[in-house]
């Protein structure tokens, strides 16, 4: 998983370990104090994790395990337009994947990766629950459906005006 | 106690609620295949993730195959251990784990002691039916272990001994799916996490995944320099476990033929690691008597415990895990090191060599041993004071290039100067040794008198964690003892709250100490192994003509001709040193 470096502040540490207190800092809510920590922060970069592993008194390589394991946490932060394409099985059948190679080469970035500009941050999602839209990219809470190839610059166009 | 009746094979039995098909069977005398199962009796560790699907049996009634290490017999319950379907869903799976396996066996490090292999021929898998995207992973080398993940199965044996037993926190499981492999935090590599190096990992690993950095072509490369005298050093429990890569039974002692290899092969001196050990107790034993004093004159700034630091793997856990308490470690090097300091000045004078030109090999049951001899403050002048350090097996593989076998060697004795050692030296290769050798001298010393009995056996044992009060002459010592760094940390935990006093305290990162060392022949978790290496080194001991570090002719005359006294200027200088706070603390902007 690709992670940028930062320093933390006092305040973000404080911040951390109130989170982690909240749940008792019982090692079990682990999933729950990286949910809450990553609402706080945007994502979950490696500098939080070690500040959670201390909370809760687990290794850093269990957090890091945990994080890595569930595709919804991410160590980068997301764009200010993060852009979600369902590969979900009736997306995928109807071209999930020919749309999300466009996006890809459009904003030349890999899939957990956010734009140099940070304005564009890309995931794939499993089924949003609107199969008959298929395939479907949102960005943001705008939904699209129906999408193509030729539709990804328009859709990115949108944004970038 | 209930008692379920369950049918094996047609076979009835009666075993207790709770017992595994896998233990079940094993009553009867079938040894269900496993891979990722693993035992650990003496450490009250079983670990069976259940992942590997290897042991998998059929059960009346059921659809599915079970898993038998994870599966608990119920009352009724019957089992078919090797029918048709069971081999060939057996079969299937080894060839799924081996279609995501590089085919390196022959030049593999694990060729022959391989679980993974040894699996293979046993199941009788002779082509694999499935061909798909093999993983590829970085190579993570650090001086000591070698991380090749493209090799990994996922049993997370290696995982279990990290946290539960050693509770380093190295390891763990990361991404998912096919992406998943067991790696430090960050995928960063081993020196920069908080690994030890206590090469428990590699002792388990089923497969090449997890091997020693090996080291033995740099020593051959040395001994066919002309211009380099080659002088080598051997540890304690090296001797007693040799053998076992010869066929040899374990606890077969075979000290006189690992001299005799070591001459043949080409070293210029044979030198004994034991002699060092004999050393550190001058050293440690002065030390601790030292401190003891002052804290019973009242002097409150010196600190008690001292604890024993002999060994690499445990320096590196408390710099990573306990920095506070890096002040009570006795600042005694390693017998490894301070045979290289000694070897790099005395013994370079007396052979008339240069330091530069001089190259020391010592052969150690330890991978941490590895990273230990590159520490920087080790060196002179980027010249380190022990130049290779090779494990046990390392050696083995040495002597089967260049000789073949031990068995038909004569038994031939170390060469003078470093060479004599006494049994207090020997007994640092078990758990409880050290500090027994330590008591040995350091009551002679306190008392002024002699002791009648040189075996202190209420320090010896097994438990993990131990203690005992030894009497010297009235002043009753309390002794602590852990081996395994898990019982280490609950020692330590304890120091740290106040809640037990101990005045000196040995602790050995490796289960059973270094006979169970992670550069050690391969004991598959079977402690039976281990218990007969350290029956041997009792026993050597017991044949020992002089068993008090402090009557060793050839230590007397170091600190005549070379040292002066124990902690002397000279003595502190080459023989003592320093520890690190290692802990990370990177994250806050100051």
């Amino acid at each position: 998983m690709s992670s940028i470096h930062i320093k933390l502040k006092e305040k973000d540490c404080q911040d951390i370990k109130e989170i982690c207190s909240s749940f008792n800092n019982d090692p079990g809510e682990l999933i729950n104090v990286l949910h809450k920590t990553q609402e706080h922060f945007g994502y979950l970069p490696a500098e939080i994790q070690e500040v959670i592993a201390e909370n809760l008194n687990v290794s850093v390589a269990k957090v890091y395990g945990v994080v890595t394991f569930y595709s919804f946490f991410t160590m980068t932060p997301k764009g200010q337009y993060p852009i979600s394409l369902c590969t979900g099985t009736a997306c995928y059948v109807r071209g999930a994947e020919k749309v999300l190679e466009e996006i890809k080469k459009e904003l030349k970035i890999n899939v957990g990766e956010t734009t140099p500009d940070g304005k564009f941050s890309l995931s794939c999602l499993r089924c949003v629950g609107a199969c008959g839209l298929a395939p479907v990219v949102m960005v943001g809470d705008k939904t699209y459906g129906r999408v193509a190839p030729e539709d990804v610059k328009k859709i990115i166009e949108e944004f970038n005006s | 106690m209930t008692l379920i009746n369950i049918k094996i094979n047609g076979k009835e039995l009666q075993v207790e609620a709770g017992t595994t098909v896998h233990q079940a069977a094993k009553k009867i005398g079938i040894e269900i295949p496993t891979l990722c199962y693993m035992n650990l009796h003496d450490l009250n560790i079983e670990h069976n993730p259940g992942g590997c699907r290897i042991c998998v049996v059929e059960i009346a009634g059921r659809k599915n195959l079970a898993p038998a290490c994870v599966t608990k017999v119920w009352e009724g319950m019957e089992v078919k251990t090797h029918t048709m379907r069971v081999l060939n869903a057996r079969r299937t799976v080894m060839e799924l784990i081996l279609s995501d396996h590089p085919f390196e066996c022959l030049t593999c490090a694990k060729n022959g002691t391989c679980d993974l292999q040894k699996l293979a021929q046993d199941l009788g898998v002779r082509e694999i039916h499935y061909q798909g995207e093999q993983s590829h992973y970085k190579e993570d080398r650090s001086p000591a272990i070698i991380r090749d993940m493209d090799k990994c199965i996922m049993c997370r044996r290696c995982e279990t001994m990290c946290n539960t037993v050693q509770t380093c926190g190295v390891l763990s499981g990361i991404n998912r799916g096919f992406d998943s492999v067991v790696a430090p935090a960050f995928e960063q590599d081993l020196v920069q996490s908080p690994c030890t190096f206590c090469g428990q990992c590699v002792a388990v690993c089923p497969t090449g995944a997890l091997t020693e950095h090996d080291a033995t072509n740099k020593v051959i490369r040395a001994l066919a320099d002309p211009k380099k005298t080659v002088i080598v050093q051997t540890a304690p429990a090296v001797r007693v476990a040799l053998g076992e890569e010869f066929g040899m039974e374990p606890g077969t002692i075979v000290t006189g033929k690992m001299v005799s290899a070591l001459r043949r092969i080409g070293f210029d001196r044979v030198f004994d690691t034991d002699f060092a050990a004999d050393l550190t107790i001058m050293e440690e034993g002065t030390e601790l008597l030292g401190r003891l004093s002052k804290h019973l004159a009242g002097d409150k700034d010196v600190k008690l415990p001292i604890l024993t630091s002999c060994c690499p793997g445990w320096v590196n856990f408390f710099e990573h895990q306990f920095p506070e308490m890096k002040e009570i470690p006795s600042t005694a090097k390693s017998p490894q090191q301070m045979f290289g300091a000694i070897a790099k000045t005395y013994m370079a004078d007396k052979l008339g060599v240069k330091r530069e030109d001089l190259v020391v090999v010592s052969v150690m049951p330890c991978l941490a041993k590895k990273y230990e001899a590159q520490r920087e403050e080790f060196a002179v002048n980027g010249n380190p004071d022990v130049d290779y350090s090779i494990s046990t097996r390392e050696l083995a593989h040495l002597i089967k290039q260049s000789l073949g076998d031990i068995k038909e060697l004569p038994d031939e004795d170390f060469d003078s100067l470093m060479g004599q050692s006494t049994g207090a030296a020997v007994i640092f290769g078990n758990t409880g040794g050290v500090i027994e050798a330590a008591c040995r001298t350091a009551y002679e010393i306190y008392t002024g008198k002699k002791l009648e009995k040189v075996e202190f056996e209420q320090l010896r044992g097994f438990d993990g964690v131990r203690s005992a009060v030894v009497d010297f002459d009235g002043l009753k010592l309390n002794i602590g003892i852990a081996h395994g760094l898990g019982n280490a940390r609950k020692l330590l935990e304890c120091i740290k709250n106040g809640e037990c006093e101990f005045h000196a305290i040995e602790i050995m990162a490796c289960p059973g100490g270094c006979i169970g060392g992670g550069g050690q022949p391969l004991h598959h978790g079977n402690s039976d192994i281990l218990k007969a290496r350290a029956a041997a080194i009792y026993r050597e001991d017991v044949g020992k003509a002089v068993r008090k570090s402090h009557e060793n002719p050839e230590i007397v005359k170091l600190y005549e001709e070379f040292l002066g006294q124990p902690m002397s200027e000279k003595a502190h200088h080459l023989l003592h040193t320093k520890y690190f706070d290692k802990k990370k603390k990177t994250y806050i902007e100051k």
